[in-house]
């Protein structure tokens, strides 16, 4: 009996193998996509990066514009992450099962947190540059709005974990609901949120690239600017300060980290 | 006059489920008492019914004359001012000092702005201390609570009941996370709160030989209803049999 079932199940296996590849096999077909081809042009593809994406002595000469863009890009997103940070608290207070006021400001802040969180950060800068135009509030605005969503949703996790018996605790003392949130709600879950800000701060400064590049602010428009005049010296230079300002703010936030938990 | 009158209490949760059924008891001031059943029988539910963290279904909570049920935000929260309680996780902030946690007991007296301040006078600190030091803790005040251990965690939980400077204290469950030292110690400085400050304590307890060692008196629960309510010395094998079922009896002994 039990043997049976063990054939069965590698038999499960083979077949369920057998139709990833059909599928795989299908799906290139239909899309025109030769792996062997694609594979084929990493060669001379890499060849051309090493040509081509070269940082010059010229290039070299642009550095105080990109740093002075790499600053604006990334006060940008701390600005954006800290603001929409204040808001989410809030609206994570009124949305968490352990603080809420009532049931409709707790559905209405769970509504506003997927909404914002449910459409990417890209489709927000397109949708908001028709409406805003072409200008660092565009930019801006995006990033607050995805990072609203996303940080709302992680308070009131936070919220939850850390908190009901001791707000049990104190509701039984007889103390307020803003004795609560100040002394046991938000001592109790404060690390983790800033954790989670600092979380946040990393992935804007990544994603304030491509934004920048959508709604012509920051890094991402000089990037684009240089791309698109095929001066791939100072694109190369302009990908590299990414690299290093983006591993530079993680090794710092893992710092801080470190501290407050 | 009872200090605490329960009176056909009934609780439903989600409209149909029958947690408590007919509960009627009169609790006197100064008065040790423990209630004890299986697991699912209510004695949770029950103590907090008392100070109104669960809404009431049927009948009535009368303490110091005034009906609980009735009561509107304000005087609910002064009576909960008036009643202590601790739980058998503790449920203090992990991450605050103990002194701090002590002093979380004196929100029920303050307004929203002194709270969120912390603006506590020189007397309630200084009581705070002089609980912590009666508790036998007093060295601890400034650690965060989660280097602690369950015991001096709960001894805590005390100091922060005590200093509310309740008429009654409910327990729910105190020692059922504890090893059987830290048990006796909060076991011990339970009865000496009741004995030395008058204070009238109701603990739910699933240890019957505990129940029977501390408790003036023992109410046993069983599924919602009251099976048994006398003096500790009036229960006897059989009263306990009834209470726990046959089943568990036989767990126990093997």
């Amino acid at each position: 009996m039990n043997e049976k079932k063990i054939h069965k199940n590698k038999w499960q296996t083979t077949i369920f193998l057998l139709i990833i590849i059909f599928i795989t096999y299908l799906s290139t077909a239909i899309t025109d996509f030769n792996f062997i081809d694609s594979i084929a042009t990493i060669p001379a593809a890499i060849g051309w990066m090493f040509t081509n994406l070269m940082v010059t002595q010229e290039s070299m000469a642009k550095m105080p514009a990109i740093m002075e863009k790499l600053g604006e890009t990334i006060f940008m997103s701390i600005a954006a992450t800290t603001l929409a940070a204040v808001v989410s608290l809030f609206l994570a207070l009124l949305g968490s099962k352990t603080t809420k006021v009532n049931n409709i400001f707790s559905m209405l802040a769970r509504f506003i947190a997927s909404f914002s969180r449910n459409i990417p950060v890209v489709a927000w800068s397109l949708i908001l540059l028709i409406s805003f135009g072409q200008n660092s509030v565009t930019g801006f605005l995006a990033l607050f709005v995805a990072t609203l969503g996303f940080l709302t949703r992680a308070f009131i996790e936070s919220i939850d974990e850390a908190n009901q018996s001791s707000v049990e605790a104190l509701t039984a003392t007889g103390a307020t609901y803003f004795h609560i949130v100040s002394k046991a709600v938000i001592p109790q879950s404060l690390p983790q949120m800033l954790s989670w800000i600092l979380f946040m701060i990393e992935t804007n400064i990544r994603s304030a690239t491509l934004v920048g590049i959508l709604t012509g602010t920051g890094i991402g428009y000089m990037f684009d600017l240089y791309y698109k005049s095929m001066n791939y010296n100072v694109v190369a230079l302009i990908t590299f300060t990414i690299v290093i300002a983006v591993i530079v703010i993680e090794l710092i936030s893992n710092k801080i980290r470190k501290v407050i938990l | 006059m009872p200090l605490l009158k329960v009176e056909g209490l009934g609780k439903l949760y989600d409209g149909e489920t029958k947690v408590l059924r007919d509960v009627n008891f009169e609790v006197e001031a100064g008065e040790f008492l423990s209630i004890i059943g299986p697991s699912g029988a209510g004695k949770s539910t029950l103590l907090r019914c008392i100070n109104r963290m669960v809404e009431i279904s049927e009948g009535k909570v009368i303490f110091d004359d005034l009906d609980v049920g009735e009561m509107r935000k304000k005087e609910l929260r002064k009576l909960r001012t008036n009643i202590g309680m601790i739980f058998q996780h503790y449920n203090l902030v992990p991450r605050l000092t103990v002194i701090e946690n002590v002093l979380h007991g004196r929100f029920g007296y303050k307004s929203t702005l002194q709270g969120v301040f912390a603006r506590f006078t020189e007397e309630e600190k200084e009581r705070a201390f002089f609980l912590l030091d009666k508790l036998g803790i007093a060295e601890h005040a400034y650690k965060r609570c989660d280097q602690l251990s369950g015991g001096q965690q709960q001894r805590v939980g005390i100091c922060r009941a005590l200093i509310q400077e309740p008429k009654l204290i409910l327990c729910d469950e105190p020692i059922a996370s504890l090893d059987p030292n830290s048990s006796k110690v909060i076991m011990d400085y339970l009865k000496q709160i009741s004995t030395e400050m008058g204070i009238t304590c109701l603990v739910n307890l699933h240890q019957v030989d505990v129940a029977k060692e501390y408790a003036d008196r023992i109410i046993g629960l069983k599924k919602g209803e009251i099976v048994f309510d006398g003096p500790s010395k009036l229960l006897y094998e059989d009263q306990i049999e009834n209470i726990y079922g046959i089943e568990t009896r036989e767990l126990i002994t093997v």
